[in-house]
């Protein structure tokens, strides 16, 4: 028996010295070039320069994510498809809308060395882990989707309590379209009492806390703050409540197919009758919701839609790349966040024989210095909590006139732009 | 389905656990709790006046429209239970495949002329396709998942109608796609009734009078015919069924197919109430129409209905009457909290359900 | 029982009939559903398309099973090999094909678009025509009949190779798809492996793959050759030649035996991380979570035979109260350190496990199942709800949730965190050993087998289900505690009724109340998901099939409990005796049909 307890005398000596050589510190460094304390990406002649897109591309946010891709991908080809001689190259991950999304995909370009920049991520709860992993890893990350406020700031100086370096966003703050539609509500409308319902989703959550706290501040009462979950078909006992508080307007951000039972079922009561006491917010402003009858007279609020020559031409490019208009509200803003990133490489890079270096820290700290730069979305600034957006948002009003999504989103009735930072 | 055995026991529990003082005694601190919790919410919400009588009123109504969808859905796992003891937790997904015909049927109907020159006749159309995919798919259902497990230990079946459930999910969602189908407008459903008071919707009236009748229906059927004492003698001993000359295969699948056919009509009742249907639209109801049937009394036809419409009545008024009366914000968010404690108070409280008899209990 | 009488043509026609019938519903079914368009975006073997892979695959195994060699008649005879089998197959396949053809002929002509939302104009009408391989749909078609009944044919000719060959050419099949699928590990391995070692073996992947990711021609043939000859020497089993041996070593010497090779699977699990890299580790991590509260509603549902349908309500509690303690932002602010919250988290779930417990105690099977799936939805709508905003943050979840440390040492990469999470799974299934054999295990597996008389021979039932809710609450509480600190925050929406279905697959996939069961069963089906994220859209659909195929074949799962198998298959061979009392003489019967390949010999 004593060979076999040297076999295994021999394994085992064997299986330490491959871990002794696990161990053993690496080499290589880059000569010329000195990185920073993040380190840096070097592309090899002829290699790609590699973009991460965190966006949510399955499940019931697909459109959402889907619509950014599109962006990123015209973003690219209006540079044609290279930057610095070298291709631009995507790759795609899906946040699932969720924080283990997040974790997954942002581990995954976390262990890819070459990742120049995330663009994402679609949804705000999957940002949060995402954030933390890649501003760990010195990656920089750039949403055009993300709206809560904890990601950045509340825009009075106050930090965001997931906010990491490296992050930065082209959509708007939540606070901000809470009170655009407040200010709506409140001065416009005149209203004085208001109802908000959300769905139990952090994003129709937060919109509704903040539309609330904006309301109350301007002098109006929350009357009732009440909420659904998602799945939920039968409105009229919760619509029941929201009459009996007697509001002036309901505000409800919410999604398909929930608001679509809330404006169906509205009908039924004399108070909600008249479709001008509902407001809704940018993810009802989809052409299967305003076919609804009884979304005639509605109100919604949402980022600006980008006017101009420039966003005409995209749009002209979009629908001719994928043979239908753009889906969602925020492709503007991610390919804005593309081409900042691209021209922050182009600002940051360093050439040195076919080979670009790009300083992380440095990519960082050009995009944060972004200021007046004109985009689709208007002209855009970064503070130090990474808000690059220019926030305008438009009401706009549903009416009889109005056919399509299109025409719904240029019927505006009031833009809010927040006062100058 | 009366009790042959005394030494068999309830479906549910009646079973004579060795007690624990301890156990017994949260049992009752909790049943108490319940008890008190619901009075005082319920004396707080009412005397505050928030609500008026109206408003109480349409309550009540909404939750006897809701109850009446559950009822029906109820029936075909209250009649498999009785026969198989067997809950086929995929019902609620041949229930949204109901509704979900229904859409497709109806859309199609609203681009002829028949739809507006005889629009009760486009319904009895839609009705009866419903109701025969349904039970097509119901019949498919036990031919090839349940059929050879016939005699397995019990959870397998059950374990095999949770994947046949997640399968008819998801093979809706990728065959017809996840978003949502409106189903057009039905003018003639559209307005209000008033009757004693009660302002009731065209389309609850028309969901109420048709659940009461399939109901009356459906127990005739049991009742008087030869099939349906085929099915009530092989609820009491399939073995002796089969002796006496029942063909036991046959009469199963009857019962699958009538239930799932009664799970058509739900859904075609849903689509016209709530005029929306998607791939997940019957897993909630199927859950909670399960729970219907348990707390009337599961294997029972009459306690179907009566589930049914407490259940209804219980999501509607539970989180007005009670919740908001402690003072729990955003209350109609929990009103799945409201509907599953029920469910666990009525077989804590009374095993049987509402209208229950003890079922012939089978350790298969 | 088995008479010399050979099946009559005309029921094993029907079947034949019957088989191809099936595939051909099955490949339109993947078609219309999107299933092989979506699959069409990765290569999977050189030139050929996941999505390719998968519509051939069918007739190759309606071929297998029509061609099989044993009569599904009961009674009758194995008729020898010989031209019959390709025969079936053939035909079995061309009946498949012509199914298939003439939906693509109906898709070229009618736009079903407008209810079949995938049956795109890709798939047969426009370029690249994803269905007919890239020909006008009439040519298309015949092209897809053809095939169909060859590889049909093809598949049924295996069935003419004795056992052994048949079985090697098999396992060089499986070889070729596990290695194309698993594209993305076999190249990290190989990577990580030349990285950490300096072995230089990443050439290896070079020559493996393509650029495009596709398992090459070379790769192919090596692989293949690798998976047949391996099968062909690793067939004299060599697991009972090393228990022969283990058998005459002296006790002394047949544990050190065990020690070292304990030792060195701890050494090589070790390594592991290290070779996989960060995202290959994030999803072992993912994978460990899972596979942690499969551990423990094996003890509940496996052991106790208690089906649990809200077990996610623990995971949640121990990931909230994990959140609560070490997350200075939760309402609690303590911030501490996660070992410190540890306690709580076992107190709490424990205590969950008593609140679920206890109502539930004197109900039974499936009514436990929907009352613990109503516990299950409660659990998620209070921490939801608005009314506990203030405790648990509502939507807005917990956030900055404490990092694990080990001494100053935060653990912050998955490299690292693959072993916290590898120590509690070995706890776990240390635990889960321990139980089985204990007094506590018997009077579960007492409680699975019959209530009943288990009470009746002085089990206490009480305890006995108690115990068995609190031992797989507190597990399930550690993959909560967990999982909250890997994600770094806590969401609501992250536990919701799919985590509790998920785990239920993995147990019965895997095999009931067995530890390798569940092993192989989370790492099938919630880490290769991971992996194969083309699978995403149909995960649902493929578990939900999964779990039919499962219950219907194979009840006791992949790697079956020994005990619990026995129980089974008793219970089969009762049912065998059942139906032999039915004249229903086409039936298919689970027990007594011995099916090649895919049954192990019982050992």
């Amino acid at each position: 028996m004593s060979t076999r307890r040297k076999q295994f005398t021999a394994c085992l000596v064997g299986v330490l010295a491959l871990i002794g050589a696990a161990c053993a510190p690496e080499e290589e460094k880059g000569a010329g070039f000195t990185p920073g304390p993040l380190g840096a990406v070097t592309v090899d002649t002829g290699a790609p320069i590699k973009i991460g897109l965190l966006q949510a591309i399955s499940g019931d946010t697909a459109s959402l994510g889907t619509d950014q891709v599109r962006a990123v991908e015209i973003a690219i080809e209006d540079k044609g498809g290279n930057l610095l001689e070298h291709p631009i190259r995507t790759q795609v991950e899906d946040d699932l809308c969720k924080a283990e999304g997040g974790t997954t995909a942002g581990q995954k370009f976390a262990a890819d060395p070459q990742i120049v920049a995330v663009i994402g991520s679609s949804c705000s709860g999957a940002a949060v882990p995402a954030m933390e992993i890649l501003s760990g890893k010195g990656i920089l990350m750039i949403s055009g989707s993300n709206t809560s406020p904890i990601l950045t700031s509340d825009l009075r100086g106050k930090k965001g309590t997931a906010n990491q370096k490296g992050y930065l966003r082209t959509a708007h703050n939540d606070i901000i379209q809470g009170q655009a539609a407040a200010n709506f509500a409140f001065q416009k409308l005149g209203a004085k009492k208001a109802a908000t319902i959300h769905d139990g989703d952090p994003y129709t959550e937060g919109l509704a806390n903040a539309f609330g706290n904006s309301f109350k501040e301007l002098g109006g009462t929350v009357t009732l703050a009440t909420a659904i979950s998602k799945g939920d078909t039968d409105m009229r006992p919760v619509l029941t409540e929201v009459v009996a508080s007697k509001p002036d307007i309901v505000f409800f951000p919410i999604f398909q197919p929930e608001a679509d039972f809330i404006v169906k079922q509205a009908k039924g009561f004399p108070l909600l009758a008249d479709t001008k006491k509902l407001f809704g917010a940018d993810g009802l402003l989809s052409n299967t919701f305003i076919v609804i009858g009884q979304t005639e007279g509605m109100y919604f609020s949402g980022p600006a839609t980008p006017t101009g020559a420039t966003y005409t031409d995209f749009v002209g490019k979009y629908e001719k790349k994928f043979s239908e208009k753009p889906i969602q509200a925020f492709h503007a803003h991610s390919y804005d966040a593309a081409n900042m990133v691209f021209a922050a490489i182009e600002k940051v890079a360093v050439k040195e024989n076919g080979k670009i270096h790009i300083d992380r820290q440095k990519l960082m700290d050009a995009v944060y210095q972004t200021k007046d730069y004109q985009g689709l979305t208007g002209t855009l600034s970064c503070d130090e909590f990474g808000d690059c957006a220019n926030p305008k948002i438009d009401i706009v009003q549903n009416t009889a006139a109005q056919k399509t999504i299109d025409q719904v989103r240029g019927n505006v009735l009031f833009t809010f732009e927040p006062p100058a930072r | 389905m009366a009790r042959t055995n005394s030494l068999r026991r309830g479906p549910v529990a009646a079973r004579r656990v060795r007690r624990l003082p301890v156990v017994d005694a949260f049992l009752w601190l909790v049943r108490i709790a319940a008890i008190a919790l619901l009075l005082i919410g319920a004396v707080s919400s009412i005397s505050s006046a928030r609500l008026s009588g109206q408003q109480w009123r349409d309550l009540v109504v909404f939750g006897i429209a809701q109850g009446s969808v559950y009822a029906l859905v109820a029936l075909g796992y209250t009649m498999v239970y009785g026969v198989l003891r067997f809950i086929n937790f995929a019902h609620g997904e041949v229930f949204m495949i109901g509704a979900m015909t229904g859409y497709f049927v109806t859309d199609g109907l609203a681009r002829t002329a028949l739809w507006d020159a005889a629009p009760i006749l486009a319904l009895l159309i839609t009705l009866i396709c419903c109701m025969t995919v349904s039970a097509l798919v119901a019949l498919l259902l036990e031919r090839v998942a349940y059929r050879p497990l016939r005699g397995a230990p019990r959870l397998i079946p059950f374990i095999t109608a949770i994947g046949a459930s997640f399968f008819l999910q998801y093979t809706m969602a990728s065959l017809f796609g996840t978003s949502v189908k409106a189903y057009p407008e039905v003018d003639i459903l559209s307005g209000t009734f008033d009757v004693l008071g009660f302002r009731i919707l065209r389309v609850h009236l028309l969901v109420i009078v048709a659940a009461l009748s399939i109901m009356a229906g459906l127990y005739l059927y049991v009742e008087r015919t030869r099939a349906g004492k085929a099915m009530r003698a092989v609820a009491e001993d399939p073995e002796i069924a089969r002796l006496m000359g029942v063909d036991v295969d046959r009469t199963i699948a009857r019962v699958f197919g009538v239930g799932g056919a009664m799970a058509g009509a739900g859904g075609l009742l849903f689509g016209l109430v709530f005029q929306n249907v998607h791939f997940l639209s019957g897993f909630l109801p199927g859950i909670k129409a399960f729970t219907a049937a348990v707390l009337g009394g599961i294997g029972n036809i009459p306690g179907a209905a009566v589930g049914g419409l407490t259940l209804g009545m219980v999501e509607s008024m539970g989180p007005s009457l009670v919740l908001v009366g402690l003072g729990i914000p955003a209350a109609h968010q929990l009103k799945d909290v409201v509907a599953f404690l029920t469910l666990v108070m009525v077989l804590i409280f009374r095993p049987t359900g509402i209208l229950g008899e003890r079922v012939r209990e089978d350790r298969a | 029982m088995t008479t010399v009488v050979e099946a009559p043509a005309a029921a094993v026609g029907s079947r034949v009939v019957m088989i191809g019938l099936v595939g051909g519903a099955v490949a339109v079914f993947v078609s219309a559903n999107g299933m092989v368009e979506a699959f069409s975006e990765r290569e999977l073997l050189d030139g050929l398309t996941l999505g390719a892979v998968l519509l051939l695959s069918i007739p190759l195994l309606v071929g297998y099973v029509a061609g099989r060699r044993q009569p599904e008649l009961e009674g009758f005879a194995t008729r020898p090999p010989g031209w019959r089998n390709p025969a079936t197959g053939l035909l079995a396949g061309f009946i498949s094909g012509v199914t298939i053809g003439a939906f693509v002929l109906l898709i070229a002509t009618v736009d079903l678009r407008g209810v079949l939302l995938n049956v795109t104009p890709e798939l047969v009408r426009d370029d690249p025509r994803i269905l007919t391989f890239g020909l006008e749909p009439g040519a298309g078609a015949g092209l897809l009949v053809g095939l169909f009944a060859v590889l049909g044919g093809l598949a049924g000719a295996i069935q003419v190779l004795p056992d052994l060959w048949r079985r090697a050419v098999l396992a060089a099949v499986g070889w070729v798809l596990a290695f194309g699928l698993m594209q993305a590990v076999v190249s990290q391995v190989l990577r990580g492996l030349q990285q950490q070692l300096r072995i230089w073996t990443e050439p290896l992947a070079d020559f493996l793959y393509d650029t495009s990711g596709a398992l090459s021609i070379a790769g192919i043939t090596v692989v293949a050759v690798l998976g047949f000859c391996l099968q062909l020497l690793g067939s004299r089993k060599p697991r009972a030649l090393v228990n022969a041996r283990l058998e005459r070593l002296t006790d002394r010497s047949r544990r050190i035996v065990r020690v070292a090779v304990l030792a060195a699977a701890l050494l090589l699990l070790g390594l592991l991380p290290q070779v996989l890299g960060s995202f290959l580790s994030e999803v072992l991590n993912i994978a460990g979570i899972f596979l942690l509260m499969a551990l423990g509603l094996n003890i509940v549902v496996g052991f106790a035979g208690l089906l649990d349908l809200g077990y996610v309500a623990f995971f949640a509690v121990g990931a909230y109260t994990t959140a609560l303690l070490t997350s200075p932002q939760s309402s609690l602010g303590v911030g501490w350190i996660f070992w410190l919250a540890v306690p709580f988290v076992v107190l709490a779930a424990a205590v969950a496990g008593l609140l679920v417990g206890t109502p539930v105690l004197r109900m039974r099977g499936d009514y436990l199942a929907i009352v613990t799936l109503g516990f299950g939805e409660i659990a998620r709508l209070l921490f939801l709800s608005d009314w506990l905003k203030p405790t648990f943050g509502g939507a807005q979840g917990i956030i900055q949730v404490g990092d694990i440390t080990v001494g100053p040492v935060g653990v912050r990469t998955p490299q690292a965190f693959f072993y916290v999470i590898f120590v509690f799974v070995l706890l776990a299934a240390y635990a889960t050993y321990a139980l089985q054999d204990s007094r506590i295990g018997r009077a579960w597996m007492a409680m699975r087998e019959d209530e009943s008389v288990a009470e009746a021979m002085g089990v206490d039932i009480v305890t006995a289900k108690l115990s068995a809710f609190i031992v797989g609450a507190v597990l399930a509480g550690f993959g909560g505690a967990l999982f909250a600190t890997k994600i770094g925050s806590v969401f609501p929406h992250s536990f919701n009724v799919i985590v509790s279905i998920t785990v239920l697959v993995v147990i019965i996939v895997g095999g009931m109340a067995s530890v390798p069961g569940v092993v192989l069963g989370t790492m099938v089906l919630v880490g290769l998901p991971e992996l194969l994220r083309e699978f995403e859209e149909y995960r649902f659909l493929i578990y939900g099939a999964l779990l039919i195929f499962m219950m219907l074949r194979r009840p006791e799962g992949f790697i079956p409990s020994k005990r619990r198998a026995e129980e089974l298959h008793e219970e089969e061979i009762a049912q065998d005796e059942w139906l032999k009392t039915q004249d229903t003489g086409s039936r298919p019967e689970p027990g007594s049909r011995p099916e090649p390949g895919s049954r192990p010999e019982p050992s």
